[in-house]
């Protein structure tokens, strides 16, 4: 099986769709023609870029370099995280718990899949450990940002509910217990909703494009089962971290609910 | 501990409490002892009791029974001075799932029996919501209770058995009792000392305001 390469000319066939979107977009006056072009620009010079990133990672095998890599994507996430929460944490929490949680459970998934799972030899080469920790990083990611969202939001409407349980001598832990739970779980729905409608409504667009390289399908298969379990854990663990460490800080040293840690709106 | 009127012991110390711009507030309730506050809307009342709870920031000290509030655990110290917010919060979907234990007589001297524990808590009226606040309170068998306009929301004779309850539990557990208030004739038959909050001073009432 061979691959067939993609030429210049074939993407530009395909960017006629954008064109004739935004040419849609004028006619029904969706407002929306620009932003369609600099999508589709941001996109193209994006992944060129990243491109040309990997094809140089690749060529030199360099531990150091992937450490580098990988805390770019690192803060990118993090500040990404941080953006869209409404409520946000003050000062050097903001970005401080979304990143610290994220990387702890991002790199440990990506470490323990590579040196235990895959196994190649060394276990920093690139062409294993960016598209992994890539993956494992988008998701956290989300499950995180939600995660977080929904708790300060929740704390911030049920304040008096918190207080009240805190008045009646609950501990902080059990009067934001609910709360708690009910941030992470929403952390995991998307996951949990991509797993289960894997193959039968969705084909996961890693599979898809190993399918398209060339890949046997049951190769494919193996590694998209693989990879969304290691999804599944980053994600979870990474949600729970941070929704337990941005609930902590909700609550100061005598248990007292500190909304001032939150930044107004 | 030092011994006060009627050779009673001291409960609650409030020492050189300073909250957000009001103190310094120094008042010692001795057992059974209950107080009375008033002063205008927004003068304070209701910071002056988070304050004592702890569940507010402050600084100086506070006491129960000789011992410092930051040697208690914050939870254990709000479980036994504890706050009767104006407005009660319920999180669950019955009353009764929100009650450890309840006490059958008292129930039924604020006019409830024990069906109320089934019923959701959505059906309460604001009154009934008040006065099963107070009986979830009690429940936990506070030392010190910190009660912020608790008969706002009830009519005259539900508000006397309110005072009658609560004057009850005071006496038979030797529990002290601040309660604060807008009706100056109820604080005076609930309470032998009254203060008032204004302008960031707490201090004992004039008698001539009575008149």
């Amino acid at each position: 099986m061979h691959i067939i390469t993609l030429s210049p000319f074939d993407l530009s066939m395909a960017s006629i769709l954008l064109i004739l979107l935004s040419l849609l977009s004028i006619q029904m006056k969706l407002g929306l023609a620009r932003q369609i072009i600099v999508a589709g620009i941001r996109t193209t010079v994006q992944l060129l870029f990243i491109g040309f990133v990997l094809k140089a990672l690749f060529a030199h095998s360099e531990p150091w370099l992937l450490i580098l890599i990988a805390c770019i994507m690192l803060l990118a996430a993090g500040r990404e995280v941080m953006t869209r929460q409404k409520r946000k944490f003050t000062g050097w929490w903001s970005m401080g718990v979304g990143t610290t949680t994220m990387s702890i459970s991002s790199f440990s998934i990506t470490l323990f899949a590579l040196t235990l799972i895959i196994k190649n030899e060394p276990w920093y080469e690139p062409r294993y450990a960016i598209p992994l920790l890539g993956m494992i990083l988008g998701n956290t990611m989300t499950g995180i940002a939600i995660g977080l969202d929904r708790l300060t939001q929740t704390v911030w409407e049920k304040r008096m509910m918190i207080e009240a349980r805190l008045m009646l001598g609950q501990t902080w832990t059990q009067a934001i217990g609910d709360i708690r739970r009910e941030s992470i779980r929403s952390g995991l729905i998307p996951i949990l909703n991509s797993m289960a409608v894997a193959g039968i409504v969705s084909l996961p667009g890693m599979m898809t494009g190993q399918i398209l390289a060339g890949s046997p399908p049951m190769e494919a298969v193996k590694y998209q089962i693989l990879i969304m379990f290691l999804i599944a854990g980053g994600t979870g663990l990474g949600t729970m971290a941070a929704v337990w460490m941005g609930s902590r800080r909700m609550f100061d040293e005598r248990q007292r609910l500190s909304l001032n840690r939150l930044k107004k709106i | 501990m030092r011994d006060r009127k009627n050779g009673k012991l001291d409960r609650l110390k409030i020492d050189s409490l300073y909250f957000y711009n009001i103190g310094p507030v120094d008042i010692t309730l001795c057992r059974s002892e209950s107080i009375g506050i008033t002063g205008p809307s927004g003068a304070g009342k209701t910071l002056f009791l988070r304050a004592v709870a702890d569940i507010d920031d402050h600084s100086g000290n506070l006491f129960l029974d000789g011992k410092e509030s930051r040697e208690f655990q914050p939870n254990i110290w709000r479980r036994e001075v504890s706050m009767l917010p104006s407005e009660s919060s319920w999180w669950f979907d019955s009353v009764g799932e929100h009650f450890n234990n309840i006490n059958k007589i008292w129930l039924e001297m604020l006019g409830f029996d024990y069906t109320v524990l089934k019923w959701n808590v959505s059906r309460l009226s604001s009154g009934e919501r008040q006065r099963l606040a107070l009986l979830r309170l009690l429940s936990n068998n506070p030392k010190v209770l910190l009660l912020d306009e608790p008969t706002a929301n009830l009519d005259i004779k539900n508000a006397l058995k309110v005072e009658k309850i609560l004057t009850i539990y005071i006496v038979e557990t030797e529990s002290s009792m601040i309660w604060a208030g807008h009706d100056i004739e109820q604080l005076k038959r609930i309470s032998e000392r009254q203060f008032i909050i204004k302008k960031g001073v707490l201090q004992a009432m004039p008698e001539a305001s009575f008149f």
